[in-house]
């Protein structure tokens, strides 16, 4: 057999054109299904294990793949927010521990994630450098934030403006870097994470300026002073970061229970709770739906399945044009080659093994091609997941 | 030793056909096989290679009778008895001059390709004047080149008998000599018959006879398979 292989190789070698087209020809329409099913299979794994550590999410009516997607990637938005007062009556139920989430801010694009100290022991996440949250302003950043803007505990992270052009909205908060998480190779590594509050403070529900109420206030921007409240005009500078000796002056308007939250992680206790949580909210008046995060991944992950199907389709029909081309090639090589075979069998080489020998060359592109073509897709696969 | 006794032969959808009634060819002989084209001498040699059967009569090499054999044994006989030097060279495009020599060896799981082959085969490439050339592919040797590495891979399995169909044939006249040369020299070496195609008759001199295929074709088909008649022997060698 190493003659066989010997004298392919060295009819591969000669044809080196011919053999690289070859390789080429058959490689891309290997690499092509083997990479859409590595990324549809590590999609849907890394799609389903987030959803299988988050047995229930909870938010505002409306679609429950944005609502899903939401609360598990933060990525886009969800049609209705909830209010705080929905975390208590969560929590209030007995059946669950609710975790808080509010995400609609982004800081140099990464997703400002509001939520409560809960929230790290529950996606295990820990602590690569510094402390975790201490204070309103305080933040802590996920592997790949930190790395990409080369931020440390000590730094400062602003905030991204709402609208450049709404001089009425929120004003950027400078948050100061509190530590660094460990990489997790889930969103959390792409997410800057503040508590709850920190997200009214940039949404504008909470603010710090200097004491007008201080007999020794600069008269100027103040509108209207009596008993129990002073007004002032818009002169007067709001703080844009918290510091130790300004913290004191940052404060809250309005109610906490009808403060904003986009979704909830409700914690049940058990299979048990769960299923009795959910109960409570299927009632045709209720104003909050409650998901099983998993089985609406997979309800995502048919839909998806049901287009990868096509994909498949159409790569059976491309390998089977692939064949048949290959197939007219072998043909043509082997018309072309004629000579070249009859006189190896005039020299005494049994026909069997002349069509080994064509089947041996055969077999070694189409490995390379294989191989070429699985390397590809993993190198695919890697640069995909790091993007 | 060759021997052809009362031979026919015709390709199927053809008027040709070749009767060779009697023909011998002794060891160590060198005979030269001439005829008009289309008179049957590239079709003779494959008849005695056995890459084509007879209608009829019998075709002895030596013990063997490839007539008589299955197609694996005639193969294995056509490797170990034979060797074959063609006109248009047919050597292997892809391989050099001492893969091309050593051929026979890597296409027959009966043959051991080991050292001393190896060894063999650059002896045999240093006595054709190809040593410089032994990794040089056929695409970059000259006519002369190509003619002996096609001749060295024919002698690499010590044949008793050698079929060469026209190998001097495109040659110019010194190459010629110089393939004859070294043709003869290893046959003499190798105590090896010959029998060669030739159209040229400036080198019948040089053989120990030659036969006219043209004629004895003729005497055969018109005398038919019952009488047997002496190969010709025209020019006999001096």
């Amino acid at each position: 057999m190493k003659h066989i292989w010997f004298l392919a190789w060295q009819s591969i070698r000669y044809n080196r054109v011919q053999s690289v087209i070859l390789i080429i020809g058959l490689a891309v329409p290997l690499y092509l299904p083997l990479a859409v099913n590595g990324l549809v299979s590590r999609y849907e794994a890394g799609l389903l294990q987030r959803a299988v550590s988050t047995p229930l999410v909870a938010g505002g009516l409306g679609s429950r793949f944005d609502l899903v997607l939401h609360a598990l990637y933060f990525r886009g938005n969800v049609p209705r927010l909830l209010r705080m007062a929905d975390v208590e009556a969560i929590r209030a139920t007995g059946y669950a521990g609710p975790i808080p989430l509010y995400v609609r801010y982004t800081a140099h694009h990464a997703p400002i994630v509001g939520t409560t100290l809960d929230y790290f022991p529950f996606r295990r996440l820990r602590l690569a450098r510094g402390e975790q949250l201490l204070e309103l302003g305080d933040c802590v950043l996920g592997s790949e934030v930190a790395a990409s803007l080369k931020l440390a505990p000590g730094d400062r992270l602003i905030t991204d403006p709402e609208n450049v052009f709404d001089i009425a909205g929120s004003y950027p908060v400078k948050l100061r870097v509190m530590g660094v998480l460990e990489p997790s190779g889930t969103p959390d590594d792409r997410a800057v994470f503040v508590d709850i509050k920190t997200t009214w403070l940039v949404e504008g529900l909470a603010h710090g300026h200097s004491d007008i109420t201080a007999t020794n206030t600069d008269t100027s921007v103040v509108l209207n002073r009596n008993a129990t409240n002073v007004t002032a005009n818009a002169a007067l500078v709001e703080f844009t970061e918290v510091t130790p000796q300004k913290i004191a002056s940052f404060h809250f308007h309005g109610d906490p229970d009808q403060f904003p939250l986009s979704a909830v992680i409700p914690v049940p206790k058990d299979e048990r709770s769960a299923t009795l949580l959910r109960g409570r909210y299927q009632g045709p008046d209720a104003t909050v739906q409650m998901l099983v995060a998993r089985s609406v991944v997979e309800e995502l992950m048919g839909l998806v399945f049901r287009i990868k199907r096509f994909f498949d389709a159409n790569a059976v029909l491309v390998g089977v044009a692939t064949a048949l081309f290959l197939l007219l090639v072998v043909l043509l090589s082997v018309r072309l080659r004629r000579p070249e075979m009859e006189t190896l069998f005039r020299l005494g080489c049994a026909r069997g093994l002349i069509a080994k020998l064509v089947a041996t060359e055969l077999i070694a592109i189409a490995a390379v091609s294989l191989v070429l073509a699985l390397v590809g897709a993993q190198a695919t696969i890697a640069l995909v997941s790091l993007w | 030793m060759i021997a052809i006794d009362q031979l026919s032969f015709h390709y199927p959808d053809s008027t040709f056909s070749l009767r060779v009634p009697s023909l011998t060819v002794g060891d160590g002989e060198k005979v030269a096989l001439v005829g008009p084209s289309g008179s049957g001498k590239t079709t003779l040699l494959h008849l005695i290679a056995g890459i084509l059967l007879p209608d009829t009569g019998h075709i002895a090499v030596g013990e063997a009778r490839p007539d008589q054999l299955n197609d694996a044994q005639r193969r294995a006989f056509r490797i170990a008895t034979l060797g074959l030097v063609f006109q248009d060279f047919q050597l292997l495009a892809a391989l050099d001059v001492l893969e091309n020599i050593l051929l026979p060896y890597r296409i027959n799981p009966a043959l051991k390709l080991t050292g001393e082959v190896r060894e063999r085969a650059r002896q045999l490439a240093q006595e054709t004047g190809l040593e410089q050339r032994l990794h040089h592919r056929p695409g970059r040797l000259s006519h002369g080149e190509k003619q002996r590495a096609a001749l060295c891979r024919a002698l690499i399995t010590q044949p008793r008998c050698l079929l060469a169909d026209e190998p001097t044939g495109n040659l110019d006249p010194h190459a010629k000599t110089r393939v004859l040369d070294v043709l003869f020299e290893q046959c003499a070496r190798a105590k090896a018959s010959l029998l060669m195609v030739t159209h040229d008759h400036g080198l019948l001199s040089r053989f120990d006879r030659a036969i006219d295929l043209g004629e004895l074709n003729a005497s055969g088909a018109a005398r038919g398979h019952s009488c047997p008649q002496p190969p010709a022997n025209i020019n006999k060698a001096p």
